[in-house]
């Protein structure tokens, strides 16, 4: 019996494999100066962000791919990749009937409340497909407040002081391979900017969408809140069904100054590949958070369901005063999957708190890791850390694993660390099923009340995304 | 020489390699191609590698180190190096000098009395000799040159060490005590080599006290392989006692077969830099394992555990805690590693790490890990890093206990749950009797010592 639900669970498959027929516009294969130049160029760069990618390009040449994580990476041929697809651009779309109706239905697939009737359920959407951002909704209203909610190349355009003092601030282009070729080649991506004093009064959100075949996409976010300011940030992610691996690099870096929070949560369901491990993309994210002002606040929220490999740190650095960094995620592996996440707490001012909850399901033959580093300078005087991680197998040939680091250089520090590794108890079961619960739902029931602490700390309209997603990660046939 | 050390030992093996093979049996020489092979191409281990992010060894290795490579005896005060002992146990007494195996001759009896039960114990060199097939069925089987470069290196020069044989239903009820001491007049390297074989049902506790005694560099890179046969038991109790200027990188592997019980107690007291790596490997079902150590920093000290537990077989079960008390400048780094292999189901391996930083200066470097191929488990890890909590000592303070021992009661207090972990009860109360003193600043390691006097 249980048997079979661990057969149905791990062979379930990616419901939400579609491919939208649009004509893109794409340049050559491959990565050179040319590329980084041309890229530039479409994009109607001003010289300083051209002379930026073409630093980072020449960095990333020197740079070797980082191998010290607990995954299985195939050789990746990154002259075997487009760097650049966007949608072609007619005329910039007025209003929704000058939109691509193709695109239209795709977002209909996906729900994405991009038209009028979505206009009730409060939300803002930056939807990027492929590369260049198609729409954007509820700017005017946002722009009221002052908040800026666009796309990076619009901000480029319209706020380059703004970009070029925050942009790399956080995440510089030296700091890893990937960063590096992100920054050498970021296609598009959302700019927020609070002002001071702002709360931000509805959620903003961005889909992001991989679809011409062979792309990579390499997008940048970067928000920044100011002084007392507030924003909660949404980011999710649904991609077609492909063969080939396709390969994704992004950056996100968040700036929070005085008194300010960020709140920044990802729901990530790209395609896994299928039941043999085939296809498949590749998640190489850059994401730090730099708490800049005193009494600042950064909270990662992230459920994990989708790619072939994630490779994906959310920091903070920690370097206002009482500055407070909380880091929560559910990540799912099934199948051949292979996950290596985690966060880094970088304490540097005093008083400065963090607080992670780590959540690993590993099902299949998948491989799910959590890779931590909470680190105390010596001048991060009463650092408080608690840090928690579970992993929860189901099946017998998955393998779940933890790699905290924790780096003390501070005797006030009071530092924690907990990590359980089990499985679903046959009492568990058995316990439902006496309550006339099928085992197939008793098992999709435990997950989700395992991952609850965290899909709580998820806004309202993901929290329902995020239950279903694991269902439907997991569960298969069976949800 | 401190410009490039490894390429100093790979000209000096070059060049002696005929006076080693000559001075030991051709057991020990048979694997020194090979070993100094994977030396020459890995290098004394950097903060590059992950294993040794917290510990790089290749300034340790830089020092102009002398080897006693033409095995020149030294004149040995036997009487000098009794007092080093941890005293009054009664134990069977033996010592290595450097990398030399001693046996006293008050000892000779003990001696008589083990021979007599079928143990063979004494000299690796000798023992590797007279009893080539015995030693060749173990030695160098289960550490790996290639994994470890500090292994590969003692494997390249190694020369003679401590061998101890235990026959099948022997149990040994005192515990063999080996002084190993450091003893040279000008800066030293040693690389002992020691081997233990327990066979099926027997039991025998080791008790390995480091020490050093002229005030100068020493470097001693210790290996230790040990079989525990079926249903056998094992202690392995080991107290480093050196002093600031003395560098110890040690690799203890235990192999475990069926229904062993193994137990692993590592106190660092007084050192310089310490590097220990332990490996225990569970290969086949019902081993039980328990492995656990404590550090005391101050000054400029430096530990490092590096611990891996191998779960190989269903049904196994492992307990592993350590922890560790720093203070002024001092350095400790933690790294522990429980692997779960696919289809070791029912396993229960539990970890604990627990440290406190006395001033802002000292550091902590954590990292446990778990590593898991099975779903049928029960796995645990915690660590935290933190300061004498304030309560405790207020409580005892409000009490008439002045503040300086206060904190030592409560340091005491901190680290007894290790000292617990002693399985034979005079040792245990010496153990704490040493601990105490050393909180208290007391210790002035051995009152024969010439580095104390």
């Amino acid at each position: 019996m249980s048997e079979n639900i661990v057969d149905k669970v791990t062979q379930g498959e990616y419901k939400y494999g579609f491919v939208t027929d649009i004509e893109t516009d794409v340049i050559q294969k491959g990565l050179s100066e040319d590329i980084v130049r041309l890229i530039s160029k479409k994009k109607e760069e001003p010289e300083w962000l051209l002379e930026y990618r073409l630093k980072a390009y020449r960095h990333w040449l020197s740079l070797k791919e980082p191998r010290w994580a607990h995954l299985n990476i195939p050789e990746i041929d990154y002259q075997n990749i487009y760097y650049y697809a966007a949608p072609k651009k007619k005329e910039s779309p007025k209003n929704l009937e000058e939109v691509d109706p193709e695109l239209l239905k795709t977002f209909d697939k996906l729900g994405i409340p991009l038209e009028e009737q979505k206009h009730l359920s409060g939300m803002a959407v930056d939807a990027v497909m492929d590369s260049i951002s198609v729409k954007t909704t509820y700017k005017e209203n946002l722009a009221e407040l002052g908040i800026i909610f666009c796309s990076i190349s619009e901000a480029v355009k319209n706020y380059p002081d703004l970009v070029k003092s925050y942009l790399g601030s956080v995440v510089p282009y030296t700091d890893n391979f990937y960063a590096a070729l992100n920054s050498a080649v970021f296609s598009d991506g959302s700019f927020v900017y609070i002002p001071k004093g702002v709360r931000c009064p509805m959620e903003l959100s961005t889909y992001f969408r991989i679809n011409a075949a062979n792309t990579g996409q390499f997008e940048r976010t970067l928000i920044i809140a100011d002084d007392d300011s507030y924003v909660s940030y949404l980011e999710g992610c649904t991609a077609p069904m492909r063969d080939e691996n396709q390969l994704h690099a992004a950056i996100v870096e968040l700036v929070v100054h005085d008194r300010a929070e960020i709140k920044y949560s990802t729901v990530q369901n790209w395609y896994p590949g299928d039941k043999d491990g085939k296809g498949g993309i590749y998640n190489f994210v850059t994401k730090r958070a730099l708490c800049k002002g005193v009494s600042s606040k950064i909270s990662w929220t992230q459920v994990e369901t989708g790619s072939a490999i994630t490779w994906k740190y959310p920091s903070c650095v920690l370097l206002g005063d009482n500055s407070v960094g909380e880091f929560y995620s559910v990540a799912v592996t099934n199948n051949f999957q292979q996950a290596d996440t985690g966060t880094k707490m970088i304490h540097i001012g005093k008083n400065t708190r963090s607080h992670i909850v780590s959540k690993g399901i590993s099902a299949g033959k998948s491989q799910n890791s959590y890779r931590g580093l909470v680190k105390v300078s010596p001048k991060a005087t009463g650092a408080r850390n608690f840090s928690q991680c579970d992993s929860l197998l189901l099946g017998d040939q998955c393998g779940a694993h933890t790699f905290p680091y924790m780096e003390i250089n501070n005797d006030t520090a009071i530092v924690e660390h907990e990590a359980t590794t089990s499985k679903i108890s046959e009492d568990q079961i058995f316990y439902c099923n006496q309550r006339g619960i099928s085992t197939e739902d008793a098992v999709g029931l435990i997950v989700n009340g395992y991952a609850k602490e965290v899909i709580n700390k998820l806004p309202m309209e993901f929290a329902v995304e995020a239950q279903n997603l694991l269902q439907v990660s997991l569960e298969g046939s069976v949800g | 020489m401190a410009v490039n050390a490894e390429q100093s030992y790979i000209e000096i093996y070059n060049e002696f390699q005929k006076t080693l093979c000559a001075k030991s049996a051709p057991l020990l020489n048979q694997y020194r191609e090979e070993a100094f092979r994977a030396f020459k191409s890995a290098g004394f281990p950097s903060r590059r590698l992950e294993s040794h992010k917290y510990t790089d060894l290749t300034d340790a290795f830089a020092v102009n180190y002398g080897m006693n490579l033409n095995r020149i005896e030294y004149t040995i005060n036997s009487s000098d190096l009794i007092k080093c002992e941890v005293q009054g146990i009664n134990s069977y007494l033996f010592f290595i000098v450097n990398d030399t195996f001693y046996c006293p001759a008050s000892s000779q009896t003990e001696m008589e009395e083990l021979r007599s039960k079928g143990v063979l114990i004494g000299s690796l060199n000798e023992y590797a000799s007279s009893h080539p097939e015995l030693v060749g069925q173990y030695y160098n089987k289960i550490v790996h040159a290639d994994e470890e470069a500090t292994v590969a290196f003692n494997t390249t020069f190694a020369q003679d060490g401590f061998f101890l044989y235990v026959p099948e239903n022997v149990r040994l009820e005192k515990p063999i005590q080996i002084i190993s001491v450091m003893h040279a007049s000008m800066p030293t390297l040693a690389n002992a080599r020691n081997l233990i074989v327990l066979k099926e049902n027997s039991e025998a506790r080791v008790l390995v006290c480091a020490h050093t005694m002229e005030d100068v560099e020493f470097m001693s890179n210790r290996v230790t392989e040990v079989y525990v046969d079926r249903n056998a038991v094992y202690d392995h109790y080991k107290l480093e006692n050196t002093h600031s200027k003395s560098s110890a990188v040690s690799s203890l592997t235990i192999r475990q077969m069926q229904g062993s019980n193994v137990l692993v107690n590592d106190l660092t007291l007084h050192n310089g830099l310490t590097r220990n790596t332990v490996t225990i490997d569970l290969t086949e079902e019902h081993c039980e394992t328990l492995l656990c150590g404590m550090a005391v920093g101050d000054g400029k000290q430096h530990v490092d555990n590096t611990t891996h537990i191998n779960h190989l077989a269903p049904n196994c079960k492992s307990n592993e805690m350590y922890k560790y008390v720093m203070d002024d400048e001092s350095t400790g780094a933690f790294s522990g590693k429980i692997y779960v292999a696919p289809h070791a189901q029912k396993t229960e391996a539990y970890q604990v790490n627990r440290n406190v930083c006395m001033k802002s200066t000292a550091k902590m470097y954590t990292k446990p890990q778990l590593e898991i191929y099975a779903d049928d488990v029960k796995c645990s890890h915690g660590a935290s890093t933190g300061q004498m909590d304030d309560n405790a000592l207020f409580y005892l303070r409000s009490r008439g206990i002045p503040e300086a021992e206060a904190k030592m009661l409560l340091m005491f207090a901190f680290v007894n749950d290790v000292l617990e972990n002693v399985r034979i009860s005079a040792l245990k109360d010496k153990i704490k009797i040493l601990v105490e003193k050393r909180f208290r600043g007391e210790l002035s390691k051995c009152s024969g010592c010439n580095v104390c006097r």
